[in-house]
C-alpha cells in the first residue's frame, strides 16, 4: 500500500472531529500538538471560528518538551488558562508527537481535573485518522461523563436527541436545524441535539429521550454507550426526502416502543446492479442512496473512503480509502454523487453530481453545500 | 487613546503599556496555550514552495498535518501540484518510512501528467522523533529518477524553537537545488521574500539603473529562470525570516550575501542604500527628493488620518516598532502594537517608543485571553495588518503582509498612501483577512 494521495485531498483528522463536536459546549479543548493542527482546523475544519469565543487552544508543544516528557508544564498551562476563562469542561486533544511518545491523556486529565476541579477528559486522537474517530471520541466522552440518568417521571413520550452534528457534516447551511423542525414536526420532542444547537445542560438531559437519532458515524459510539448506560436505542439515518423520511419517521416509533435499533438505510435486501454510486461519510450516502431509490427506483452504490464498520453499510456499498482503490471502483458508474475534490478519480465521461462536503474541500464550497432536509428534490432535479 | 470595548465576561485583551514592556518579550509572563487568529494572510511553506517554477510538492505526513497543506494548494487552484503520502501508525511501529517514501514518491512522479524538472518533499515531524534516515531515501529517489532535482524541505514546527524556524528553514531550503554556474557579474538577486520588490523603490531603481540585471524567484516562470539565479554573484535579503538563505548561499555558491534590513527609518534606509552602491562599485546617490516625497506624502496621510487611532501588528511588517515610531514622529496617533515578541533589530525603536510613547499598548496576539476579548472598539480605528484589524474588529486596514513589497523612501511615500486609502474606504475584512497567502491565487 502507497499511501499515497496524488489527486484528491485529505479528510479532516480526527483532531479536528473532536474540537468540532464539543465547540459549542462551553468547554475548553486543548490540542497537544506544535502548531499546524490549530490553523489547519480554524481556517478549513471550523466555519464557526471567526468572532467566535469557543476556547480551542493548542499547546504549542515542542521537541525538547516532548523528549523529556513534560507533561507537567502541560498540566500547569491549562490549570493557569482554565483559571483565567472559567470553561464547563476541559478536553485535552492528542496529536502524532504525543501518540508517538506514549502521552497518557486520560491521567493528565485526571491531574488538570485535581487541580482545577473542572470536569476533564482525555482524549487520544492522534491525526492518523479521520475526524468521524475524533467526533466519536468526543461524544462518547460526553456520554459516559456527563449524561445524567433521570428523575422518575421525567422521560415519557416519544423524545429524541439527535446525535453526530457538526458543521464537518452538515456546514452552517440550516441543515442541523431542518433536521430539528423535521423530528418536531412530526411530533417528536427534541432533548438534545450533539452538539449544533444544545448546551451542555441539553446534553445531561439526553438520558430523558426515548430514541437517539444517529445523523452521522461520528454519532455512533455515543449513541452506544447511551444505549448501554440507559437502554436507550438508536435510530441511524438522515430525513431526505418524503419516502426515506417516512421510513426513518417509522422506524424511530418502532425503536422508542421496541428498544432495537435500527440503521434504516440498511435493508437487508441485496445489492442491485447501479449505474450510480454515493461516495461520502456513510450515513449521509446511505441515505441518500436509500432516498434516491425510494424517489425514483434508481439504485445507487455507496463508497465509503471513511472509517466504518459492516453492520451500517448497506448491501452492496464497497470501503475504499485509498485513491487508487476509489479511482477503481468507480470505474463503471455513469453518475457519481461526491464533492467534487473527487472529479480527477472520477472516469471520463462520468457525470459528478457536486455535493460538497466540508470535512472533504473545507471552505472552498460551502456556499453552495445543499440543505438535503428542508429541499431534497431540486438536489434530486440534478441526479 | 484606544478603548477596548469589555465584554459581560470582563477579560482584558492581554496588553501592557510599552513604558512597562520587556524587550524582545514584551510580557511578563508568555502564555502557555495559544489561540490562533483567523487572520491567514503570511504565507505558509506550500505558498512558498509554490514559488519554484514547475516544481511538484510532496507531503509526507499523518493525515491530521496533510490537511491543512492540500487545503492550501486546493484554494490556489493548485492541486495539481502537491501531492502527498500518509504516514500511519504502522509506519511508525515497522520503522518502514523509508521505504514507504521511496515508493510513495516514486508511485506519484508516475501518475503525473507530466514529469517535474523538480520535486520539494516535505518531511514532518514524525521522521524526526523516529529517526528517519532522509539521506538513504534521496539518494535511492536521486539513483531511479537522475532527471529530477530533489529538493528536501521540512513541515516539522514542533523543532520551531531549535534552531531555525520552519518558516525560515523554508525560505533556505527554497534555493537549495540551485548548482553552482558561472557568475554574470552584472547580475543581483533578492532572495528570501514572498513579495515582489516594487520596481519604483530606491534599491530597484539603483539596481537596474547601474546596469544590473534583477532575478527574484518571485518574477521566475521557468525552472530553467530559477536556476539562473545561481548565476549572480550577489544576494539581498531585506527580512530576518530571509537571512538564513543567505547564508547558505554564499556559503555553498560563494554568492555574496547582504543583509539590508526592512526599516522605516530614514538613516537606516540611506546606509542600506548607500551600503549597495559600495557593492555595486556605483556612486552613492542623493535621496533628499525622495526623502522629501515621502514627508509629503506622511504630511499629506496626517492631514486625512487626524488623530483616529491606528493599530499595526507584527504580519503587516517584521518592523512594527520602527513603522510605529516612523508614524509617531509625523504625529500619528499610534495607540496599539500586536506582537508576542520583536525581532532583536527592533531594540532602538523599542527604547524610543519607550521614552516618547510610553502609553501606547503592545497587545498579545497568541494569549488566550484573546480569543474572549472582545473584537471591536468604541471608535474608528485604522490598522495596518490583517491581525490589527480582526482584534479591533475596524473595516478600515492596510491590507498588507512582510512590508508588502515596500521599501525605502518610496515604500513610505505608498504605505502613507495606503494608510490614508483605508481610511477613507472600508475593506470587507472577515473576508479578506481569512484567505491564504495574500497575493496568491485563490478560489475563495
Amino acid at each position: 500500500m502507497k499511501q499515497t494521495k496524488v489527486f484528491i485531498p485529505t479528510y479532516a483528522s480526527d483532531i479536528s472531529g473532536a474540537c468540532s463536536a464539543l465547540y459549542e459546549l462551553g468547554g475548553m479543548s486543548v490540542m497537544h500538538d506544535a502548531s499546524g493542527c490549530m490553523s489547519t482546523y480554524a481556517t478549513h475544519d471550523e466555519p464557526r471560528w471567526y468572532g467566535s469565543d469557543s476556547m480551542v487552544f493548542i499547546s504549542g508543544l515542542t521537541d525538547m518538551e516532548a523528549i523529556m516528557g513534560d507533561d507537567e508544564k502541560l498540566v500547569s498551562e491549562i490549570a493557569e488558562t482554565a483559571e483565567e476563562l472559567s470553561p464547563k469542561f476541559i478536553s485535552i486533544n492528542g496529536s502524532p508527537i504525543p501518540m508517538m511518545i506514549g502521552t497518557d491523556f486520560p491521567a493528565i486529565a485526571a491531574e488538570v481535573e485535581k487541580k482545577t476541579g473542572i470536569p476533564s477528559f482525555g482524549l487520544p486522537t492522534n491525526g492518523m485518522h479521520s475526524y468521524l474517530n475524533g467526533i466519536n471520541m468526543a461524544f462518547k466522552a460526553l456520554a459516559e461523563r456527563f449524561v445524567k440518568t433521570p428523575a422518575a417521571g421525567a422521560k415519557g413520550g416519544l423524545t429524541a436527541n439527535i446525535i453526530g452534528l457538526t458543521p464537518l457534516d452538515f456546514s452552517l447551511n440550516g441543515n442541523a436545524e431542518s433536521v430539528k423542525e423535521w423530528l418536531s414536526g412530526n411530533g417528536i420532542k427534541v432533548i438534545s441535539s450533539w452538539a449544533m444547537g444544545s448546551s451542555l445542560n441539553d446534553i445531561v438531559r439526553s438520558a430523558q429521550a426515548s430514541v437517539n437519532l444517529v445523523v452521522s458515524y461520528g454519532g455512533i459510539a455515543a449513541a452506544k454507550a447511551l444505549k448501554e448506560k440507559f437502554g436507550t436505542p438508536y435510530v441511524v439515518g438522515i430525513p431526505y426526502g418524503r419516502r426515506f423520511s417516512g421510513k426513518l419517521l417509522s422506524d424511530l416509533k418502532t425503536a422508542s416502543g421496541t428498544g432495537k435499533s435500527i440503521v434504516s438505510y440498511v435493508t437487508g435486501e441485496g445489492s442491485k446492479e447501479a449505474d450510480a454510486a454515493v461516495i461520502g461519510e456513510i450515513v449521509s450516502a446511505g441515505s441518500i442512496a436509500y432516498a434516491v431509490y425510494a424517489e425514483t427506483g434508481r439504485p445507487a452504490d455507496v463508497i465509503c473512503p471513511l472509517e466504518c464498520s459492516r453492520e451500517f453499510m448497506p448491501a452492496g456499498s464497497i470501503a475504499a480509502a485509498e485513491e487508487d482503490e476509489i479511482a477503481e471502483c468507480l470505474g463503471h458508474y455513469h453518475t457519481v454523487i461526491a464533492d467534487p475534490l473527487y472529479r480527477p478519480v472520477c472516469p471520463h465521461g462520468c457525470r459528478l453530481v457536486p455535493l460538497p462536503h466540508i470535512a472533504f474541500s473545507g471552505r472552498m464550497f460551502q456556499e453552495n453545500i445543499p440543505n438535503l432536509t428542508a429541499d431534497f428534490y431540486s438536489f434530486l432535479n440534478k441526479i | 487613546m484606544l478603548k477596548q470595548i469589555h465584554g459581560e465576561c470582563g477579560i482584558q485583551p492581554a496588553c501592557v503599556a510599552v513604558r512597562d514592556a520587556k524587550f524582545p518579550k514584551p510580557f511578563l509572563q508568555q502564555p502557555g496555550l495559544e489561540f490562533s487568529s483567523p487572520a491567514r494572510g503570511v504565507w505558509n511553506i506550500v505558498h512558498i514552495g509554490m514559488l519554484l517554477p514547475q516544481a511538484h510538492l510532496i507531503f509526507v505526513c499523518p493525515e491530521g498535518c496533510l490537511r491543512g497543506v492540500v487545503q492550501t494548494a486546493d484554494e490556489m487552484n493548485a492541486s495539481g501540484r502537491l501531492s502527498t503520502i500518509d504516514v500511519r501508525e504502522n509506519n511508525v511501529l515497522e520503522g518502514n518510512i523509508e521505504k514507504m517514501m521511496v515508493d510513495g514518491v516514486s508511485d506519484i512522479i508516475g501518475k503525473l501528467p507530466q514529469k517535474p524538472p523538480a520535486v520539494l518533499i516535505y518531511a514532518s515531524c514524525t521522521h524526526h522523533f523516529i529517526g528517519c534516515d532522509l539521506t538513504v531515501v534521496y539518494k535511492a529517489l536521486g539513483k531511479k529518477f537522475p532527471d529530477i532535482a530533489f529538493g528536501d524541505c521540512y513541515m516539522n514546527p514542533i523543532m520551531r524553537k531549535t534552531g531555525l524556524t520552519p518558516e525560515q528553514l523554508m525560505r533556505r531550503q527554497l534555493y537549495k537545488l540551485l548548482q553552482p554556474r558561472e557568475f554574470d557579474t552584472k547580475s543581483v538577486n533578492i532572495i528570501g521574500n514572498c513579495n515582489r520588490t516594487d520596481e519604483s523603490s530606491e534599491l530597484v531603481r539603483l539596481i537596474r539603473e547601474s546596469g544590473y540585471g534583477l532575478k527574484d524567484i518571485v518574477l521566475c516562470k521557468t525552472y530553467g529562470e530559477y536556476l539562473k539565479m545561481a548565476e549572480s554573484p550577489l544576494n539581498i535579503t531585506m527580512l530576518p525570516i530571509a537571512h538564513a538563505a543567505g547564508v547558505a548561499l554564499q556559503r555553498r555558491l560563494s554568492q555574496k550575501h547582504v543583509y539590508l534590513p526592512l526599516s522605516y527609518l530614514y538613516k537606516d534606509i540611506e546606509d542600506n542604500l548607500n551600503r549597495l552602491s559600495d557593492i555595486l562599485h556605483v556612486p552613492e546617490r542623493n535621496y533628499s527628493k525622495n526623502i522629501a516625497h515621502a514627508e509629503s506624502s506622511l504630511h499629506k496621510a496626517k492631514k486625512i488620518i487626524g488623530n483616529c487611532p491606528v493599530a499595526i501588528d507584527y504580519t503587516a511588517t517584521p518592523r512594527p516598532l520602527s513603522l510605529a515610531r516612523l508614524l509617531c514622529e509625523h504625529g500619528f496617533a499610534v495607540a496599539r502594537i500586536y506582537a508576542d515578541e520583536f525581532s532583536g533589530e527592533e531594540k532602538d525603536d523599542f527604547l524610543w517608543l519607550k521614552e516618547h510613547c510610553p502609553e501606547i499598548e503592545v497587545c498579545a496576539v497568541t494569549d488566550p485571553r484573546m480569543r474572549v476579548a472582545p473584537n471591536c472598539t468604541d471608535g474608528k480605528v485604522l490598522a495596518v495588518g490583517q491581525k490589527a484589524a480582526y482584534f479591533t474588529g475596524t473595516d478600515n486596514f492596510v491590507n498588507m503582509v512582510e512590508g508588502g513589497g515596500m521599501y525605502g523612501f518610496d515604500g513610505i511615500s505608498r504605505l502613507a498612501g495606503l494608510m490614508a486609502d483605508a481610511f477613507l474606504h472600508e475593506k470587507d475584512t472577515r473576508k479578506l483577512i481569512q484567505i491564504k497567502g495574500l497575493g496568491c491565487n485563490c478560489c475563495l
